[in-house]
């Protein structure tokens, strides 16, 4: 007690070593009561992925690209996750918004597959190709395309020898139309003056 | 006199209702055409039962009931039906939907009806049916199913039975014509769901503006004991639902509840005469009372008119001035909407029909910035916050308007109509809760994806698992077998089960070989060796022959030409794959043929970006050339072979329709001259 | 004929936002008059002259920003930030500081910003702050008041505004001054012994508070604003004398009614703190936001250095404002009073 009361720096020394092995048994325990399983980065990334597991970016579906991005991999090689995705991935983890890589192909329309069945000759190419298991049918059997289980990832369509796989573009109806968001250009009078459309050409 | 309560907001346009109110309802008469389409309501649409060039009677059953929220359909007036087609419709979008086109005859046939003598005598489960049989939909605007609205949860309790003849909308007088000549069928109407639904309480709501509806109420009163008529104070919008339910009871529905979460069950005074006539008389809901009035028509008033009428022939019989009237609108100036075209049909939900001038409701001038005067917050009946709503629109920030209750929001318009920038606000959120309903079916929908996809990667491993699980056995086995005829035996080697045991190996060691390219080649190298050994054999054998002179000489010549065909075709055979080899790199071994599509894809992916449009289109037709000779060749093969005439005529439809393409690719690229 | 296609509603109430900046001015009316009447026509000169400089600003800003001109001047948001501005600025000030100080809060306070509905600030009190810090000599020179002074003719006013050197006014220091810098006399001696106090809160003062007053009573009926804001404001700031009156000690801070009535209490409480565009906009942020204005206007004027406190204190409530917006949420329709905020 006296010694470390007559010299100031064992005394600071001591309370630096003390507070460290405070701190540091605490963190060790805190790493230890809340250890996290697995990824928890890419799990997060996963959930923002559109999960069309169409290997656009290069790896094989949505995971294997989730964990590449949370070990540095670039965040812009989703097409069908579009720009939207690109955004949402770019204020999970911080970093700038890049526009979408063109080598990975680019933003389309959500599309679904749809087999011409007539044309179809049973090879089961298209279902070997499917990565949700998306297409019934059995070999010299005519195959058909679950809609509501496709995620229109273009993978079936290639190896088809018959070419009978169409990648339908999801057309707006009565069911899926919505007001569009008000053009905010249109705070600028001198482009037009009111949300009106122009009338529709009857005869397109 | 009963304690009224008041809502948060609301607002006091200008009314106009005196335009419409000058005479009695008056018959629109039947057109010569009818376009009935089979969604009026909300819910599935309706399931057409009749057939093109059917002869129907009025109030005979059109289209039925598709599912639990549904109504059927029913025919206007007697006549034929001329299609079943895609018309287009009354709906902001301008697009067009399944509708029933009738011809009328004018003879106006009515089919046989079924009255109720007692309704009382009905069971209540009866008595929905018959309403639901009539296809009464919500009449007010919305267009609910009403027998779905009075078919309350087992175990929940009716309090308060609320019959709703506010009509708090500028300009529509539908419901207050409907109050002043059928208060006594809205009466009995009034106790048929009474008997229906045993509520505590009945009140009819009605705003204090429309003094001569309440006096016909009051005096058709006595023939509903235990109904209350109360009157409030004229405000926009306390005709909404939930806002006539917290004036009458005090009450709030919860959020994304119903009003029968409070004990309430809210009906329009039209679809409570609807289902006088349903009940009492058994005639379906063919037609309703729709207001035509704006500065645009001449004489407005108030129209019985028959479902499927089109507007165009309505707005006629009114002195309509198309020239003056730049938008029709469906509903009032406040929650309705400008349809795509005068052509469209009247429906269920067409209350009133607005054709104002353009001095009357101007074109909107363009919005100026929002300067948060907080005025559309205090309009606002839901006590939302719009202003911040408009910036969370405008920003695409989702989850902040989740937040701040976007859905609550009842598009009444009362926050745009305040706003002093002119800003489209219920657009806005119109716009953006369609964005956000789509996100979330976008995430199911992810979701269910991931799952697949991770349920077929398990599969996937289980197959190769178990597949690796059977050739361990069999090696064992095959061990075993092994290790017993070593042991159970003396150590004389059985030269039968060598020689199997030898073929046996080796015809495993030249499956092996398939799988992989090398293999192949090897395999095909030694045929080509081997034959090629055995053709100088068979030559040097057939010389010997013909020295010797033997009779053999035939037999040997015959042979020595097949073996040499035989050498023919495993060089050529050995040529051919050492060429396709070339062109398909070793490497492609994948084992996940989706791996090797993505692989595939990828590179060509890659070449594709880097190429001009015009290289593109040049190496798409390189590729389709490709698969034009692929198909062709298969086609030959097929032929060859003999195989199924249905995988031929595939095939050659295939070579065909690539052939097209060709054409067409060839079409798009310049003449070579200009390239 | 094309029939247009726009959503609900079709119908627009009588509300503009240019209507509601013409109330404003409007308004302002009776202030101004009971100004010219007790400090001559500096005030008038101060609008005129920022008025026009304010037109020039706005215009320069939106050429530069690429929006077309007529449509964003006619809002009249411009002319109202001038004229509050001007109305807030001592009398006979030089045209360079009425110029610097619109230049700032139009070009720096609004525009930089992304012009009306965008800035944090109140872009008038935000010149005037930007002023008071540069130009403290000349931004504290009140002119006396009539009946105590004289009051220069409309000549020597212009002279004052455009050719500052040759004019050479009488300044005196304003009620509120008197009272920071007292702290020996009881307040019945200070009243007996300085005519500038007037009656109750300073000659002169008194009467163009009262204006201020009736202005923006006219605006509240003509309910461009809502009650809540201004009446928080002048209570909380009436509370805080109240509660440290002290019965008029030497130390006291002034009575409520001084504070009232004195200084810029009025103009702030109805023309500055209802500034909708840097405000709260829920009910209970209004009263928050006032409140809090209130308590800092006292605290700022009677502990602070500068003259007045109104500038000072909106410009750190706007900054909260956006804050207390997110925590005063109100309760929307079917939800439960615990669920609103998150």
């Amino acid at each position: 007690m006296e010694l470390i009361s007559q010299s100031p720096l064992l005394a600071a020394l001591l309370a630096l070593v003390g507070l460290g092995a405070v701190f540091g048994a605490l963190l060790g325990y805190a790493a230890i009561r809340f250890k996290t399983e697995g990824n928890p980065i890419a799990d997060q990334i996963n959930d923002i992925l559109p999960q069309t597991q169409c290997g656009q970016c290069g790896y094989p579906g949505c995971r294997p690209y989730a964990e590449a991005i949370a070990n540095g991999e670039a965040i812009n090689k989703c097409p069908p996750g579009g720009e939207a995705g690109i955004q949402a991935l770019a204020d999970l983890l911080d970093v700038e918004v890049i526009p979408l890589d063109e080598e990975h192909g680019e933003e389309k329309a959500r599309a679904v597959a749809y087999i011409r069945e007539d044309e179809c000759i049973g090879c089961t190419k298209c279902l070997q190709a499917c990565p949700v298991d998306a297409i019934l049918g059995a070999a010299k059997q005519m195959h058909t395309v679950i809609a509501s289980e496709c995620t229109g990832c273009d993978l079936c369509v290639e190896p088809c020898p018959v070419d009978c796989i169409d990648m339908l573009v999801e057309q707006e109806n009565l069911r899926t139309w919505h007001w569009p968001l008000p053009d905010a250009n249109r705070l600028r009078p001198e482009i037009i003056a009111t949300d009106a459309e122009p009338p529709r050409d009857r005869a397109a | 006199m009963r304690k009224l309560f008041d809502f948060h907001g609301g607002i006091h346009p200008a009314e106009h209702k005196h335009l419409s109110l000058d005479g009695p309802v008056t018959e629109a008469g039947i057109p010569p055409e009818l376009v009935l389409p089979l969604a009026q309501h909300i819910g599935a649409a309706a399931e057409p039962v009749v057939a093109v060039g059917d002869r129907v009677l009025k109030g005979q059953l059109l289209a039925e009931a598709n599912g639990f929220v549904s109504v059927p359909l029913h025919a206007p007036s007697s006549g034929t039906v001329t299609a079943i087609e895609e018309r287009l419709i009354a709906h902001p979008s301008g697009h067009t939907a399944t509708c029933i086109v009738l011809a009328t005859d004018g003879r106006d046939e009515w089919t046989t009806l079924e009255p109720t003598a007692d309704y009382r005598a009905l069971e209540p489960d009866a008595l929905r049916q018959r309403i639901r049989n009539a296809g009464i939909a919500g009449m007010g605007g919305a267009g609910f199913p009403t027998a779905v609205k009075l078919s309350p949860r087992p175990g929940s309790q009716v309090q308060t039975l609320i019959i709703n003849g506010t009509e708090c909308e500028p300009y529509i007088t539908a419901d207050d014509v409907l109050m002043r000549e059928q208060a006594a069928e809205l009466m009995a109407g009034v106790q048929i769901l009474r008997h229906l639904l045993q509520p505590a309480q009945t009140l009819i709501g009605v705003e204090d503006n429309k003094p001569e509806a309440i006096a016909a109420l009051r005096a058709a009163l006595p023939a509903a004991p235990g109904a209350e008529i109360v009157v409030f104070p004229t405000k926009y919008p306390s005709g909404g639902e939930k806002q006539l339910i917290e004036i009458l009871t005090g009450k709030q529905v919860p959020s994304g509840g119903l009003p029968l979460d409070v004990g309430v069950i809210c009906q329009n005074v039209g679809s409570v005469a609807a289902i006088h006539d349903a009940v009492i008389h058994g005639r379906p809901l063919i037609s309703r009372i729709t207001t035509v009035t704006g500065e645009a028509v001449q004489h407005p008033g108030n129209f019985r008119v028959l479902l499927g009428t089109p507007m165009s022939y309505l707005l006629a019989r009114t002195g309509y001035r198309m020239e003056k009237n730049r938008r029709l609108i469906m509903g009032g100036p406040m929650m309705g909407f400008a349809v795509p075209d005068a052509s469209v049909p009247i429906v269920k939900t067409t209350n009133c029909l607005l054709a104002p001038t353009e001095a009357e409701l101007p074109t909107p001038p363009p919005a100026q910035a929002c300067i948060r005067c907080g005025l559309c917050a205090q309009a606002c009946p839901a006590s939302l916050l719009p202003q911040q709503l408009f910036w969370f629109a405008r920003g695409k920030e989702y989850d902040k308007l989740e937040q701040h209750n976007l859905f609550d929001c009842i598009e009444c318009g009362a926050c745009s109509w305040v706003c002093p920038s002119n800003i489209p606000l219920v657009q806005y959120y119109r716009a953006s809760k369609a964005e956000v309903l789509q996100l979330r079916r976008d995430n199911e929908r992810a979701e269910h994806a991931r799952l697949r996809f991770e349920a077929r990667q398990e599969r996937l491993a289980r197959e190769e698992a178990e597949k690796l699980a059977k050739r361990a056995a069999r090696k064992q086995a095959a061990e075993m077998r092994a290790r017993a005829t070593v042991q159970g035996s003396e150590p004389v080697e059985d030269p039968i089960q060598a020689a199997i045991d030898r073929a046996k190996a080796k015809k495993a060691a030249q499956q092996a070989g398939a799988d992989n390219p090398a293999g192949e080649l090897e395999k095909l190298e030694k045929a080509v060796v081997t034959t090629r050994a055995r053709l100088d054999t068979a030559t040097s054998k057939l010389e010997q022959a013909r020295a010797e002179g033997s009779d053999l000489v035939e037999a040997l010549q015959a042979g020595v030409e097949k073996t040499r065909t035989k050498l023919a075709a495993a060089e050529a055979a050995l040529q051919n794959f050492q060429q396709a080899n070339t062109s398909v790199p070793a490497a492609a071994a994948a084992v996940d043929p989706a791996e090797a599509a993505i692989q595939k894809a990828l590179q060509s992916r890659q070449a594709e970006a880097q190429l001009s449009p015009e290289d593109k289109t040049r190496d798409q037709l390189g590729k389709l050339e490709q698969r034009l000779e692929k198909s062709r060749a298969r086609l030959a093969d097929s032929r060859d072979s003999g195989e199924d005439p249905k995988i031929i005529d595939a095939l050659e439809a295939t070579v065909t329709r690539l052939e097209e393409k060709r054409a067409a690719l060839l079409a798009e690229l310049p003449a070579p001259e200009d390239a | 004929m094309g029939l247009l296609r726009i959503t609900s509603p079709h119908a627009h109430g009588p509300l503009s936002t240019s209507r509601v900046m013409q109330y404003v001015l409007l308004a302002t009316v009776p202030g101004v008059i009971a100004l010219t009447h007790f400090f001559g026509f500096g005030t008038l000169i101060n609008i005129a002259w920022a008025c026009v400089v304010a037109l020039g600003c706005e215009s320069l800003a939106l050429v530069l920003r690429r929006r077309p001109l007529g449509f964003y001047l006619k809002d009249c948001s411009a002319l109202v930030t001038a004229t509050l501005l001007a109305i807030a600025m001592p009398p006979y000030s030089p045209w360079w500081l009425i110029a610097v100080g619109i230049a700032c809060a139009i070009l720096l306070a609004k525009h930089l910003y992304g012009g009306l509905g965008y800035n944090p600030f109140n872009p008038a009190m935000a010149g005037y702050v930007i002023l008071l810090i540069s130009f403290p000599v000349q931004m504290t020179s009140w002119s006396g008041p009539r009946g105590l002074s004289e009051v220069p003719g409309l000549l020597e006013a212009l002279q004052a505004c455009f050719h500052p050197g040759a004019f050479d006014g009488v300044t005196m220091a304003t009620p509120l001054d008197i009272m920071r810098q007292n702290d020996s006399l009881l307040m019945e001696d200070l009243w007996a012994r300085t005519p500038q106090l007037g009656r109750w809160a300073g000659l002169g003062w008194e009467w163009v508070n009262l204006a201020f007053l009736a202005g923006g009573a006219w605006l509240l009926y003509q309910r461009v604003f809502t009650w809540h804001a201004p009446l928080a404001m002048l209570a909380s700031l009436s509370l805080m004398a109240a509660l440290f009156y002290d019965g008029g000690s030497s130390a006291s801070g002034g009575s409520p009614l001084f504070h009232l009535l004195s200084g810029a209490t009025m103009f702030g409480a109805f023309f500055i703190v209802t500034d909708p565009v840097t405000s709260a906009v829920s009910v209970r942020g209004r009263l928050i936001y006032g409140a809090m204005i209130g308590a800092l206007v006292y605290t700022i004027r009677v502990r602070g250095n500068y003259p007045d406190a109104v500038a000072f204190a909106v410009l750190i409530m706007n900054l909260a404002a956006p804050l207390i917006d997110n925590y005063t949420q109100p309760r929307t329709y079917g939800h439960h009073r615990s669920g609103g905020e998150q």
